[in-house]
């Protein structure tokens, strides 16, 4: 799940990291408050949308830009108000671009120094880890592969958390000033506050500026949420803006499933994370090309199989489905039942081949073959998968 | 031989009288497995058909019974809690299917479990099989046929496919462990590779891995270094889109960092043959046993 700007400002500072001061605002006049209360002749509006590149995008309406520095009240009103209700395309939105609903009024800092600064789940240790560099701003990527020495990283305890004399290491290892040091010690406390207390999987901070005024400013912020610990923060999901995310993918996370949409043509449906990895590097590997991930997970419904069934019937690209299940805790008779039950409510118009095997296979395959449907049925995910690809081609 | 479990497992069941508790317990039972016990707490003194006696703690079914694994139905919101009362128990080995457990409670339990005996598996895993003498978890019994190959899987449908694969050809396995898909996990690549080369009874192992972490990297420098034991490798993902979570919290590529690509070459430099499909996985195990 990915949130605004202006959210994840708001989190910040609600956990006390400072950032450059500024509201949301959803109007042109709510932009010419906001902006007449920061009080400054230095601000910064910003279109809201969850896909990067907006300085250098363009908005449909022909107006460039989705950052725009300005001098006054009234400039930021206008800005604001060709943002506002208009469509913005970088080129991470795809040429359809993104309905652009709020713009973020903020102050603009001059930057002293930037430093990239993230904290995230050590898989290897199990704990908490802190990268950072003096490189901020920049691909934090290529600064780890042209110059690894320039990234530092300190782990964090989990039982006792991030620790006073972890945070004077890192902002002097970063080069803070002496008379910095204690407001970035401020700030890296505050970010790992919000990190451990929001269940994030990632805070990246990027990047973290030092002002000409001798501030420490989280300029930017992206985070990463724990999905599994959702149901305890009930105000972070309140955060979502399925408007942002891709139709096929809200419909599938309704009903519990795992979609995530690809390019190709044929629709899969696998039970597990990694059989249904396996299958897509199957169906390509017989020259053909997955339209989606989609696990069914462990022990699915009947309901949840018809609807999952009815997401790919519903993607216009899909041109043949393939099914491939291995049961364990899901039963055969369960999913065989799932897409007669979608296939009925839904016309199948293209073909559909289903591979199934495990627990109730017996039942499942004579579910599929006494529904009288031009179901192809394989026993092996070879024949499957090369079985599926001549289909979609032809 | 085998590794962890074999028929001298005595198993306890928390969460016996949920619905997916009860429906596995009832296979795992039908598999042979040898359950001794159930845990559900405010049930204790009731019975799981007619034949398990059912305890409100832990503690309480492992000094009555002897229980000395445990199989973890909880919903994932108890089933951290879940795990650290089997550890207290002293529960040696502690297998949790549990799938959604958030991340940070898994951290705390790998933090406090460092300094415990018990052994945990998981979660978000299928489980742990030795044919034909003791099954924990989820998988389809009859798929398993008693032999000398051991299997480690971060996927459970994915581990099934191998083995049917095994079975279809007539060679069975010594045990199976599912260590589950999770970014925090109990018992890792490394640790059941390091069983499995230690036990005589192992003649050749299956490592199905998938994208994100570095745990296959791991497990063949290890490999490489210490076992001489045929080895084959499979890792899923090649088609995942980077930045992407791919339905296990530990399959997403990040950083240019765990790839498909990178895990085959480091399987590969290890000496482990390495599988280009998930439908030839046991033929290319079976291809370098000869």
């Amino acid at each position: 799940m990915n949130i605004h700007e202006y959210q994840a400002k708001e989190l910040l500072t609600k956990f006390g990291a400072d950032n450059p001061r500024g509201s949301v605002a959803r109007t042109a006049a709510e932009a010419e408050k906001a902006a007449h209360d920061l009080g400054t002749d230095s601000i910064v509006v910003k279109a809201q949308i969850h896909a990067g590149g907006r300085g250098k995008g363009a908005f449909t309406n022909g107006f460039q830009g989705g950052v725009h520095l300005c001098k006054t009240v009234g400039q930021a009103r206008d800005i604001a108000d060709k943002m506002i209700g208009q469509t913005l395309v970088t080129h991470q939105t795809g040429p359809e671009g993104r309905l652009v609903n709020q713009v973020l009024v903020a102050e603009s800092v001059e930057i002293e120094k930037e430093f990239y600064f993230a904290i995230l789940m050590d898989r290897a240790t199990g704990a908490p880890v802190i990268v950072a560099s003096r490189e901020g701003g920049m691909d934090i990527e290529e600064v780890a592969a042209r110059s690894p020495e320039k990234i530092l990283r300190e782990a964090v305890d989990p039982a006792f958390g991030l620790q006073p004399y972890q945070t004077r290491k890192l902002a002097k290892e970063l080069g803070f000033a002496p008379g910095q040091m204690r407001a970035a010690g401020k700030l890296f406390a505050a970010l790992y506050r919000c990190f451990i207390s929001s269940d994030c999987s990632m805070v990246e901070i990027n990047p973290l500026v030092l002002t000409k005024g001798g501030e420490v400013l989280a300029l930017d912020a992206k985070f990463s949420f724990d999905d599994n610990a959702l149901f305890r923060h009930p105000d972070i999901v309140a955060l979502r803006d399925i408007g942002e995310e891709d139709p096929r993918e809200v419909a599938a996370s309704k009903h519990h499933l795992s979609y995530i949409g690809l390019d190709g043509n044929i629709g899969c449906m696998v039970n597990g994370a990694g059989l249904a990895m396996a299958t897509m590097d199957i169906i390509k590997h017989h020259g053909g090309d997955p339209a989606n991930f989609l696990d069914v997970g462990g022990g699915a419904s009947e309901e949840q199989v018809t609807e999952a069934f009815k997401i790919l019937l519903s993607d216009a690209k899909v041109k043949a489905i393939l099914v491939n299940i291995f049961g364990g805790i899901m039963r055969c008779d369960v999913i065989a039942q799932g897409i007669l039950n979608a296939v009925k409510a839904v016309k199948l118009e293209i073909p559909l081949v289903v591979r199934l095997e495990g627990t109730n296979v017996e039942q499942g395959r004579k579910l599929l073959a006494e529904s009288g449907l031009p179901i192809v049925t394989a026993t092996d995910l070879d024949t499957a998968a090369s079985e599926i690809v001549k289909l979609a081609k032809s | 031989m085998s590794v962890l479990v074999d028929k001298n497992t005595r198993l306890v069941v928390q969460g016996i009288t949920g619905k997916s508790g009860a429906f596995h317990t009832r296979n795992c039972m039908e598999y042979g497995t040898n359950v001794v016990a159930g845990v559900t707490p405010a049930r204790g003194g009731e019975k799981f058909d007619d034949k398990v006696p059912v305890f409100d703690t832990v503690h309480e079914a492992r000094q009555e019974t002897g229980c000395n694994a445990t199989m973890i139905f909880v919903p994932p919101e108890f089933a951290a809690d879940a795990i650290l009362e089997a550890a207290d128990a002293g529960v040696e080995l502690i297998v949790c299917i549990t799938e959604g457990i958030p991340v940070m409670d898994m951290m705390r339990v790998k933090e406090k479990l460092k300094a415990s005996p018990s052994r945990l598996i998981g979660p978000n895993c299928p489980g742990i099989v030795t044919p034909g003498q003791c099954k924990i978890g989820i998988m389809p019994g009859y798929i398993h046929k008693p032999g000398h190959i051991g299997v480690v899987s971060r996927s459970g449908t994915l581990t099934y496919e191998a083995v049917w694969q095994l079975t279809s050809r007539g060679v069975g396995q010594s045990t199976c462990i599912g260590i589950g898909g999770d970014p925090i996990i109990g018992t890792t690549t490394l640790d059941a590779v390091q069983l499995f080369a230690g036990d005589p009874d192992t003649h050749g192992i299956i490592l199905i891995g998938e994208i994100g972490g570095s745990a296959e990297e791991e497990a063949a420098a290890w490999l490489k270094a210490h076992c001489d034991k045929p080895v084959a490798g499979f890792i899923a993902g090649a088609t995942a889109p980077p930045g992407r979570r791919m339905g296990h919290a530990g399959a997403i590529i990040s950083g240019g960092k765990g790839t498909a690509a990178a895990k085959k070459d480091a399987l590969r430099d290890a000496g482990i043959a390495v599988a280009e499909t998930p439908s030839t996985i046991a033929d290319t195990l079976l291809a370098v046993m000869k």
